[in-house]
């Protein structure tokens, strides 16, 4: 196995457990953090593919989307978190109201039961 | 070379706005609203330059700062990117001049800063569009699609209101979930051809694993983003939240971007790759996403939420266009150029709706379907624009979406996949439901039924005459298809026409 495809299968994983941690957790920050978490997956991948041969300069392609890529990261963290807290302000919780609460509601009556 | 420049009409779509963002941040309502105005104005005179350009020269192609690929950035336009920015052009101009008018409520700390933000974002808004629109290569693609998202969350969330905020935050979660998909399909095209422009990948694009791969994810993040049915409930609340000229917005223009990035990918790029049973895949999601969307909208009690149920519904059609578009055939030139002007009718029409609809929940104080009676009297326009809106909804003559409606199921019944007529046909039906069940409300109810709010009649004119004149734009498309359909033929991804 290549270095590269070692590279490829690696960022694949880690883009599968930040997708896996999206979709299974309610609260909102850790939300914002697995998609932090894929979005590295990505860049990983990029950055193992500006050097496929080790022999040859490194292409500066990805580099730059690499950079463009966190700062669009960056941009869509802060902007998230802050929506955050301005739902934590207004409801007191960080989740998303009418699905995780409901849920967890539901599961605090069965636990009372 | 100053006059070289000047002649370069192509960047100024995208420089103008970014250019006033800048007073418009300095200024205070309502110098930022005349600022924006001014620019709306400069920005509709640059997009009918470069369509005078287009028209006359052909396919305009421009390296910014004269760097040229893979690490410069290349403007391209052609009769679809035109078409974009007009579609854009028309209704943002039209939304400034609503929003110059409209009331924004709450704002926190100074009653008007919701209000002010407004205009930024809204600039920053159709800067991403234009982006978008003429990005020559898949990755300024995805930028101009975060760009989007980032703005478009931000107008959601303007007034403070505890339903805009939820719905936002949903919004933008699933709009970079949406983008990350497709930021990784980007990364494996890459990896596997080498480059990021749209040309030359097409030109290399070969049918194996990875290429699979990274359409299926590049058509889902696409399809999250455009609304496309099951992935469409973040829709109806951000759109039915917002406010006014936001929804108008976001419906008529910001689904459309995700639907054309898809719309370029699939037929200049892909082609080679893919499988019709993909694009029966994506016709069938389309079709169901017109039937629910449809059901849903008819079961509303609020106006804004009807509306903003019936874009689910509209954005269906769009993808009935992949399966129509075949390449090959005789048929596709009129499925293809049927979904985009859809997209043109759509977008006129359903800003136009969103406004009316705004203007009179505005007026009576509550968007209750059961408390529009009587409305008629006191807002004429805003009536009449709703009910011409909803004559292009419904693809009723001399409308644009009639054109968009007409030449789809023309191609549907050319190319033998009837199943598709009968939901365009069923679709509009259902249209014609939830428009008239709006105006039954508005004009068969007594109407002393609900008396109107004195306090909040002093609508301002401005309302109204924008929402009847996008509504005019919508008919009067229909008697322009045949130049517009000309304009759509340069550079269209089809041999032999």
């Amino acid at each position: 196995m290549s270095q590269f495809s070692l590279y490829a299968v690696i960022s694949m994983l880690i883009f599968s457990i930040g997708l896996y941690g999206f979709i299974a957790h309610a609260h909102l920050v850790r939300k914002i953090l697995a998609v932090n978490i894929m979005g590295s997956a990505i860049f990983l991948l990029l950055i193992s593919a500006a050097r496929r041969d080790p022999t040859a300069p490194p292409d500066p392609v990805p580099h730059a989307m690499v950079l463009t890529g966190i700062v669009v990261s960056v941009s869509f963290t802060a902007f998230a978190l802050a929506l955050t807290r301005r739902i934590y302000a207004e409801t007191g919780q960080a989740y998303l109201p009418e699905t995780e609460p409901a849920i967890s509601a539901q599961k605090q009556d069965i636990v009372q039961k | 070379m100053l006059m070289d420049n000047l002649g370069t009409w192509i960047v100024w779509p995208i420089l103008l706005p970014l250019i006033a963002i800048i007073p418009i941040f300095l200024l205070k309502r309502p110098g930022a609203a005349n600022v924006s105005l001014v620019t709306a104005a400069a920005i509709v005179l640059a997009v009918a330059g470069l369509a005078r350009q287009v028209l006359t020269n052909g396919e305009q192609s421009h390296a910014v700062g004269g760097w040229d690929a893979p690490l410069g950035i290349m403007l391209h336009a052609d009769g679809l990117s035109v078409f974009m920015l007009m579609m854009t052009a028309i209704v943002g101009a039209i939304t400034s001049i609503y929003a110059a008018g409209y009331r924004f409520q709450g704002g926190g700390d100074s009653g008007s800063s919701s209000g002010y933000f407004f205009w930024p974002l809204s600039m920053f808004l159709w800067a991403a569009l234009n982006v978008l629109f003429l990005a020559a290569d898949i990755f300024n693609l995805y930028i101009g699609l975060e760009l989007l998202s980032l703005a478009a969350v931000a107008l959601v969330t303007l007034e403070r209101k505890r339903d805009a905020t939820v719905a936002g935050m949903r919004y933008l979660l699933a709009s970079f979930l949406g983008s990350l998909a497709y930021l990784l399909g980007v990364a494996l095209l890459y990896t596997a051809f080498g480059t990021l422009d749209l040309e030359l990948l097409g030109a290399r694009i070969q049918p194996d694993l990875p290429t699979a791969v990274a359409i299926m994810l590049i058509t889902l993040g696409t399809a999250l983003k455009t609304a496309l049915f099951p992935l469409h409930f973040w829709l109806p609340p951000a759109h039915g939240s917002a406010p006014t000229p936001v929804s108008a917005l976001l419906s008529a223009l910001v689904v459309k971007a995700s639907f054309y990035l898809l719309l370029r990918l699939w037929f200049e790029v892909f082609p080679a790759a893919l499988t019709p049973a993909i694009a029966q895949m994506l016709g069938l999601l389309g079709a169901v996403g017109i039937l629910w969307g449809s059901f849903l909208a008819l079961r509303q009690h609020k106006l804004k939420a009807l509306v903003a149920f019936s874009t689910v519904a509209q954005v269906g059609y769009l993808f009935l266009l992949f399966p129509l578009a075949s390449t090959s055939a005789g048929w596709g030139v009129d499925a293809w150029s049927g979904g985009v002007y859809h997209a043109f009718a759509h977008a006129c029409a359903k800003a136009a709706m969103f406004m009316a609809a705004g203007t009179l929940a505005y007026a009576i104080g509550s968007d209750q379907l059961d408390r529009l009676a009587g409305t008629f009297q006191h807002y004429p326009f805003s009536v009449t624009a709703l009910t011409l809106a909803g004559v292009s909804l419904m693809g009723l003559p001399p409308s644009g979406g009639f054109i968009g409606k007409w030449l789809l199921l023309n191609s549907a019944l050319a190319s033998g996949q009837w199943w598709f007529a009968l939901v365009i046909l069923t679709g509009s039906l259902l249209a014609t439901g939830y428009v008239t069940m709006v105006l039954s409300h508005i004009l068969l109810r007594p109407p002393d039924a609900a008396p109107i709010d004195p306090r909040n009649t002093n609508v301002s004119f401005t309302l109204e005459f924008a929402a009847l004149l996008l509504a005019l734009i919508a008919l009067g498309l229909g008697l322009a298809a045949t130049p517009m359909l000309a304009l759509l033929r340069i550079g269209m991804p089809f041999t032999g026409y």
